[in-house]
This record gives C-alpha cells, sequence and structure tokens, in this order.
C-alpha cells in the first residue's frame, strides 16, 4: 500500500477501505443521476456514534482526496464540540488540509447549516442526516413511503401544512422543511432552519446528504431546482430577524440568541462564525485604513 | 351519451384455502345504478366488494372498468400507480367504521381536502371553501372544520368519511355496510343523505348491507349472496316483493314490513 | 463585550484525559487486564462478541476495559474495528450437528440419543450472593465426562425424520449480509436471522417476553438448546477441500411452535431459530422466539403485535444505532431551537392579541352557561 493510501492512524486514507468508498460513490452517482431520490446504501459501522454524522463522515470520506482542503461545521460553526472531532477525525485519517473559511474549502461537512458565504461552482457540501425520510412522521413505515416517492404521492405532505395554516394561520414547520427537488421528489433537506432553504435552489455547487444509521444518500446536483412546498395562497416565507448581529452588524443572515443573564437580557449573533469573524477583520481593516 | 356498464364483473371468485370466499358472480353495474348486495354475515359479501374494488385480488374472473376517458380496463391489469389514482380519484370506499376511512389526528377541513391535495390542487383557500362546502353538504356545521374527527359523534364521522370521497367528484362509490354502527334515527338521516346525494351527483354505487330495509331504500337493484354465491338478483322491489329463492324468502320475512 | 465560545478542542482533550483517569481508577490496585476478563468476565466478553459480530475474545475483553465495563459502548467500539476489517472468505456454514457439547437441553423429550447435559449452567443454583467468593478463594476443578465423540443429534431431526416439523431446505447460495449491503424490507429470513443475531439483547427478551403474554402468541417449546464448539472452515479452491481456521463457541436454540396448517401448508411444527457467539442462552431463545414471531405472515397468521412486525423489529434491534441516535439529542441544536423559538413567539403574539380583542364578559358568560 503506498503512502499516500495509508494514513498514520493505520488505516486505509479517509479511514474506510477502497471497495468500501466505491459503494458508497456508486450510492452517491446514483443519487446524482435521480435528483432528490433516497439511495440505500450500506452504511458501515464508523468510529462515531450513529446520529453524530455518520453518513456525512461516510459520504466525505468518500469524496475527498489527498489534496482537498476540508470544513466541518455545526450549528453553523467550526468550533462546537462534535465539528472539531469531526474535523480531527479527518486530520488524522487522511491527513487533508482543514479550514474555517467557506470561500477556502472544497468540501464542506455540515450539520444544521448552509454557510452564508454563496458557495461555488466545485465546492461540495455534505450534509448530516438523522432522519432522511421527509414522509416519515405521516406514515411510519418504509415500504409504504417508498411506494408513496415511487408513486409520487405526495398529498399527505400537504395536508400536514393544511393543518398548520388552519391551526396556526401559518406553516408551522421551521426546520427540516420539506423541498421539491427538480419537479420530481419531495426530499427532506436535513434540519437546516427554513432560513436556509433558498440556498439549495440552483445552487452551483454539489450537494451531498448522507444517513448512517438510517442507510440513505441523496444529492441536489448543481443547479437543480428545489422548491420548498407551500401553497400558492401561503406562499414559502424565511425566518427574518428585527436587528443585525450584534457582533459584526450583518443583516439578512441567520442568528444565535445567546443569554447574556437571567434577568432577560439577551443578544442576537451569527450563526455562521466564520463569516461573522471575516466581516469583524475587514471591518477592522477598514478603520485601519 | 350512455356507451355501456360503468363496471363488469365476471365469473369473479376467491378462496381463502379451500374454503370459498366468493365464486362465480357476474353482472354489469350501469352509470347512476345503485346495487345491493345483501346476505347475513360470512356470506362472502365483503369480499366481494373488496374483490370488485381491488383491496382484494380475486383468484378468478376478470372486473372491468370504464375509465373517464371511456376506455373500458381490466382492473387486474392495471399498474398500482394507476390503481391508487383511481381509488382516490373517480372512486370512493365508505368504510363500516369511519375511523378505518378517515385520518383521526387531522382536521375535518384536511380530511375533505386531501384527495383535492393529492390531486394538485395547491391553493388553501380554494381548499378550505370546497371543504366548507361538502361539510355543509353533508350537513356537518362549518365551525367544526378545524376539529377532529375524534371529537366527532359517529353518525358525523360517517358523514364526513362521504363528503371526504365525494369531494373529487367519484363516478363510484363502493359501501361496506355504512350504517352498521349507528343508532336506528342516526342511521335514517344518514341514508336520506345518501339517497339525496346519490340522485343529484348521479353516482353509481355498490352497497353492501345485511339490513334488507337499507337495500329497499337505497338500491335500484340487488344480489342474493350466500355461502359464496349469488343465488338470486333482480330489482330491488322485484325481489324483495317476489322473493324467489326460499333463501331469499326467509330474510324477507326476517323483517317487519313497512 | 460578549465573545463567542471558543476551545472545542481543548474541552474534548481535558474530557478525554479525565475519562482516562477515571477508567484506571484508584492507582493502587492492580490494573485488570484482558486476560483475567477473558476468564472471569467470559458471558461479557459472549454478549459484546455476539452484537459486535466479531469472534475474537481478546479484542472483546479490551474494548469492555476501554469502555469501563459499559457493555453497548464496547460493543460499538468492536464493531467500529470490524468495519476497517476486509472481508476475506466466507465460510461453509457451521455443522451444530457436530458441535463439542458443553451443554445440551431438550424441553420436548425426557431422554433422547446424546442425553440431556446440564454443563456450566446458573440454572438451579439458588440465587443467594456467596460472600465465600471474596478474595481469591481455591475452587477445585470440575469433573468432566469423557468425550465419547459419538455426535448428538439434532432434536430438529428426530422430528424432521416424521415430516412433523418444516423442512428447512439447503440452499446454496451465498447470504446476504447485512454489514455490507443496505437493508431493505421486507428481508429474507437468512438476513433478519443476522439482524436478530447482533440485535440487543434487552431488546429481544423483552420482545420474545412479550409474545409469552399474548402479543403474538407463538406457543413455543424449547426442542433444544445446545452450547459448545464448532469447527469453522473455509472452502479453498485452490485446494478443492475444505480447510479448518478453528474453533467458536455457539449457542444454538431450536424452538418448535405448534401450527394447525393454512391453505399452503399443511399441520406441523414450525420452527424459531437462535444462534449466537459465545454462551448466551438467554439471548439465543429471545432471538428464536422473535425469529418465529416475525415469520407470521409466512404462516397466514394475523399480524397484531410488535414482535411480529419485521420493519418495527428489525428497525429499532440494534443497540448501537439507538444509543446513537438517542444520545445524539445532547448535541447542540441551537439552530433548529432558534428557528422553533421564533415560531413560538410569533404563535404567542398572535394568541395574546386575539385574546386582548375579545371583549372581557364573553368569557364571563361562558362560564355562566
Amino acid at each position: 500500500m503506498s503512502a499516500v493510501t495509508m494514513s498514520e492512524a493505520g488505516t486505509n486514507f479517509a479511514y474506510l477501505d477502497e471497495e468500501t468508498k466505491r459503494m458508497i460513490r456508486r450510492a452517491i452517482l446514483k443519487a446524482i443521476a435521480i435528483p432528490g431520490y433516497q439511495v440505500p446504501f450500506a452504511s458501515r459501522e464508523m468510529p462515531m456514534p450513529y446520529g453524530w454524522g455518520t453518513g456525512g463522515v461516510q459520504v466525505t470520506a468518500a469524496v475527498i482526496g489527498p489534496d482537498d482542503v476540508l470544513k466541518v461545521i455545526d450549528q453553523g460553526a467550526d468550533d462546537t464540540t462534535n465539528a472539531v472531532s469531526i474535523r480531527a477525525f479527518f486530520r488524522k485519517v487522511a491527513r487533508v488540509a482543514v479550514t474555517t473559511h467557506t470561500a477556502e474549502a472544497t468540501v464542506i461537512q455540515t450539520r444544521h447549516r448552509i454557510p452564508e458565504h454563496p458557495l461555488i461552482e466545485g465546492q461540495i457540501l455534505v450534509y448530516q442526516v438523522p432522519i432522511p425520510e421527509p414522509l416519515r412522521f405521516l406514515e411510519p413505515r418504509e415500504t409504504e413511503t417508498r411506494t408513496m416517492h415511487a408513486l409520487e404521492e405526495y398529498g399527505l405532505m400537504h395536508v400536514k401544512l393544511y393543518e398548520d395554516i388552519a391551526h396556526h394561520g401559518r406553516i408551522a414547520t421551521s426546520y427540516a422543511y420539506p423541498v421539491k427537488v427538480a419537479g420530481r421528489y419531495v426530499m427532506d433537506p436535513s434540519p437546516i432552519p427554513k432560513f436556509d432553504n433558498p440556498k439549495m435552489h440552483l445552487s452551483p455547487a454539489l450537494q451531498l446528504f448522507g444517513a448512517g444509521r438510517e442507510k440513505r444518500i441523496y444529492a441536489i446536483p448543481p443547479h437543480t431546482d428545489v422548491r420548498s412546498l407551500d401553497f400558492e395562497d401561503h406562499p414559502f416565507e424565511i425566518q427574518r430577524f428585527d436587528e443585525p448581529c450584534a457582533l459584526c452588524g450583518a443583516r439578512n443572515v441567520y442568528l444565535d440568541e445567546v443569554i447574556l443573564d437571567d434577568r432577560g437580557g439577551r443578544m442576537f449573533v451569527c450563526s455562521d462564525t466564520d463569516n461573522c469573524e471575516s466581516r469583524q477583520a475587514d471591518a477592522q481593516k477598514e478603520t485601519a485604513a | 351519451m350512455s356507451e355501456g356498464p360503468l363496471l363488469i364483473a365476471r365469473d369473479v371468485g376467491k378462496n381463502y384455502g379451500n374454503r370459498i370466499g366468493c365464486t362465480d358472480v357476474s353482472f354489469d353495474l350501469w352509470p347512476g345504478e345503485v346495487l345491493a348486495i345483501v346476505g347475513e354475515s360470512g356470506s362472502g359479501k365483503t369480499t366481494l366488494l373488496n374483490c370488485l374494488s381491488t383491496r382484494l385480488n380475486a383468484d378468478r374472473g376478470t372486473v372491468t372498468y370504464r375509465m373517464r376517458d371511456g376506455v373500458a380496463r381490466d382492473l387486474a391489469a392495471l399498474g398500482e400507480a394507476e390503481r391508487r389514482f383511481l381509488m382516490r380519484t373517480d372512486w370512493g370506499f365508505v368504510h363500516q367504521n369511519p375511523a378505518d376511512g378517515l385520518r383521526m389526528g387531522v382536521s375535518a377541513g384536511a380530511n375533505v381536502g386531501e384527495r383535492l391535495m393529492a390531486v394538485g390542487n395547491r391553493h388553501y383557500g380554494r381548499i378550505r371553501h370546497c371543504a366548507e362546502d361538502w361539510l355543509n353538504r353533508v350537513e356537518i356545521d362549518v365551525d367544526r372544520i378545524d376539529d377532529r374527527p375524534r371529537a366527532f359523534s359517529g353518525g358525523m364521522r360517517q358523514r364526513l368519511q362521504i363528503a371526504r370521497n365525494l369531494v373529487t367528484s367519484p363516478r363510484l362509490v363502493f359501501m361496506d355496510e355504512p350504517t352498521g354502527g349507528l343508532d336506528v334515527s342516526v342511521q335514517a338521516r344518514l341514508l336520506d343523505l345518501v339517497r339525496g346525494l346519490v340522485r343529484d351527483l348521479g353516482l353509481s354505487v355498490i352497497i353492501v348491507t345485511h339490513d334488507l330495509a337499507v337495500a329497499r331504500l337505497l338500491s335500484h337493484r340487488m344480489m342474493v349472496m350466500k355461502e359464496g354465491r349469488v343465488i338470486e338478483q333482480g330489482l330491488t322491489d322485484r325481489v324483495l316483493d317476489d322473493p324467489r329463492e326460499p333463501y331469499t324468502q326467509l330474510l324477507v320475512s326476517s323483517i317487519p314490513q313497512a | 463585550m460578549y465573545v463567542a465560545v471558543k476551545g472545542g478542542e481543548s474541552a474534548i482533550e481535558n474530557a478525554h484525559r479525565l475519562l482516562a483517569d477515571r477508567r484506571r481508577g484508584d492507582r493502587s490496585l492492580p490494573a485488570i487486564t484482558e486476560a483475567q476478563i477473558v476468564e472471569q468476565l467470559s458471558l461479557s466478553v459472549d454478549r459484546v462478541m455476539a452484537e459486535a459480530s466479531l469472534y475474537d475474545p481478546g479484542l472483546a475483553a479490551l474494548a469492555i476495559r476501554q469502555a469501563r465495563g459499559d457493555m453497548i459502548e464496547a460493543i460499538f467500539i468492536l464493531r467500529a474495528y470490524r468495519t476497517t476489517l476486509p472481508r476475506l472468505a466466507v465460510s461453509r456454514p457451521v455443522d451444530t450437528a457436530a458441535m463439542r457439547i458443553e451443554r445440551r437441553i431438550s424441553a420436548t423429550y425426557k431422554d433422547l440419543p446424546g442425553g440431556q447435559l446440564l454443563g456450566p449452567t446458573f440454572d438451579y443454583t439458588h440465587r443467594l450472593i456467596d460472600p465465600a467468593l471474596v478474595g481469591e478463594p481455591d475452587v477445585p476443578e470440575a469433573a468432566v465426562a469423557e468425550v465419547t465423540g459419538e455426535p448428538v443429534m439434532r432434536v430438529a431431526d428426530i422430528l424432521a425424520h416424521e415430516s412433523l416439523i418444516e423442512l428447512e431446505p439447503r440452499v446454496d447460495a451465498e447470504p446476504g449480509d447485512i454489514t455490507r449491503e443496505p437493508t431493505e424490507f421486507p428481508m429474507p429470513r437468512a438476513e433478519r436471522l443476522q439482524s436478530l443475531a447482533r440485535g440487543d439483547e434487552g431488546f429481544l427478551l423483552a420482545l420474545a417476553y412479550s409474545t409469552q403474554r399474548g402479543y403474538g402468541r407463538s406457543h413455543p417449546f424449547v426442542g433444544e438448546i445446545r452450547i459448545g464448539l464448532v469447527e469453522v472452515e473455509i472452502d479453498v479452491p485452490e485446494l478443492g477441500f475444505a480447510v479448518s481456521l478453528g474453533e467458536i463457541r455457539l449457542t444454538e436454540c431450536q424452538m418448535v411452535n405448534q401450527f394447525k396448517g393454512s391453505a399452503e401448508k399443511p399441520p406441523q411444527f414450525t420452527r424459531g431459530y437462535g444462534l449466537v457467539f459465545g454462551q448466551s442462552e438467554r439471548k439465543a431463545m429471545a432471538m428464536s422466539l422473535c425469529d418465529r414471531a416475525l415469520r407470521a405472515a409466512e404462516y397466514g397468521e394475523d399480524i397484531t403485535a410488535p414482535a411480529q412486525d419485521e420493519e418495527f423489529v428489525i428497525s429499532h434491534c440494534d443497540n448501537v444505532q439507538a444509543t446513537g441516535f438517542v444520545e445524539h439529542l445532547k448535541l447542540p441544536h441551537y439552530v433548529d431551537f432558534q428557528a422553533e423559538l421564533g415560531l413560538v413567539r410569533r404563535l404567542r403574539a398572535n394568541y395574546d392579541a386575539a385574546r386582548a380583542a375579545e371583549p372581557e364578559d364573553d368569557s364571563f358568560e361562558e362560564a355562566a352557561q
């Protein structure tokens, strides 16, 4: 085995053996060929727990090469513990360069967010997916949901949205908001806030979704039509924040609420830490200049 | 512009192991016609209904249905997608127990609107308006539109199930003992409603009942089943007023005459 | 001024150091060795091997030690290691009829060829906590009967002679591998058995118990339980014959179930099957009850109970999957929670506005009605 393919951890490059990576790549190719369709794959036991990104890790392991630059985020931040842990894993088993800058990364593995900085052609965004089936909580049976997808039987999905409007006056789904991909398959975009949904539409980057425990891979190829489900008279809308980020002043970005004390004091700051820090750095340069 | 029967059954049969479910059943159903299948429990009428409505695969015989485009199709040859589409557009199925035909966990409005959304309707206001209209027609107070069927009485649930089925203007509705679990007074109101809807909408109906009074009130024609076979069929008035088979005579004599 | 939380990396590092420290415990006591675990906690080792689908007592013992005795954690560690191993060959089916028996009991026949052999069982011990075990007492060697070498015939084969039990036709096709191929429902029985064999002992035990209490009754009898060593052989095409790789310990349970016959099948006994690495009678019995329950559709039985529901049982019996997903709830969910927070605030504002708009005596009237 060559030096390139053997990592310092004593495992094959990017942990998985080549046969397994080939199997995952075949699933990925099929997923790209049928946008939004959940391709079953033989998910492996990984050295991190199911539900903690094993699907994303396997997809990343299958697509990453020695020249790639990896960014890992969780909740939009590079520094959350699980992101740190996954980044460390790939540094160890693949010795790839890592970054926190969205623009520099070739592969970005994410949990629950799409970076604010627009993605470009050639980048791959890998989502960690807990429950890939958008119909699961309407119909628990896998055999039935697969039939519903096959027959494009999506009426039930709208029943749920109808109920939201009837009871709350609005669609009360705020994350993992279902989308229709390329006019065919209804897809769960993983638990990203619906704020991020529009970023999937016609994105120049390749978007791959890996669900390890549920053993499914799906994809949105670059420049694919991605529509959030809605009604003509209750169109899809994203969250709006009343104030800008308290640190960098950004508007039209997703914000985290930070509790400052026990008397209701709070502030709103960017969920995407890289974007926030870059903006702060730019602002400092400007004042210095 | 009537082109012939809506549904044609020929030599339909179904076995459960060595036991006959139903066998050698043949009839034509015409547009706007209400056909009652009567018999005691275990006579095979529900098995037959399920075979006709493709809920069960028949072992023998054919069932042909004239689709909306006028083409008669062998139902056994339909693909799963076509079959499901047929069931939620051009057909209805009213279960004896409304809980089997309703989504008990979602509102009355969504129950009525589901079929519309399933065929691509994407305007909330129009779906809701249509649901209100149908609740009206089945005499459910429109104020209850956002309530779940769990909060409804048995009779209301059954009326809701009917509305849910009729919203896509089906041409054929299957009914399995639709008045089965209801009190006598509630039954009378429901039968009245069904009779009105059938007449106004020109529906064809195949209704299974053990209750000859229901058959008399609703159906044009009836078939009497015993041990899986049709032993007598004809116009409802004729069969009930002048039954030929001893078994039918026994059935008729056992109900109080109006 | 607020500064975003940093330092995930060092926090993790410190946590792991503390974990290693706690794992070692009091340094004045000798460290436990893998050999001691293999020898003295062998049933733990067996369980870890069974549910990790990897037969290696030494590694299983290491995993138990590394996991501080947490069984599911140990199973997880061993499974993650298993992933990295190449799949070199498929063995021949192990021949449990030729097992070197350590224990063999039947509940269906009082006496039978080969006899009843209790072996190293907890059965009939009185579960009195035993102070005599404290320290290092002398334990006399066990008396072991001479091995006669005579094969001990399987109870299922006795019934098969009379055609009173369903036949399991030999299948020569290479079986599927649930760790290498995507699972799809409905599953072939071979793959279902694989899932059950690595399924959580506690989960299967509870399901098996539920079938006895009426949730999917199957009228079971223990035809036979046997524990012992079997040879693992692989065919080597170059040599033209099978080569033995060594012996492994297995527990096999053949549950015999009453069946009155259906349209397609004559009245006969049916079977539920359990086969587990190591000595684990509880698991093998639970597995065989679950296997039989899951065959309900095959026999035209009504599927009414959880234990009969293939998707339910198979999708939830894997403890590594289950623990991962349950425990993932402790990962940050700030983003989604923020979205829900925003939604609840808006809904709440609507609600409060609607209440404020209502004339007050309205509520009074309602109360009076």
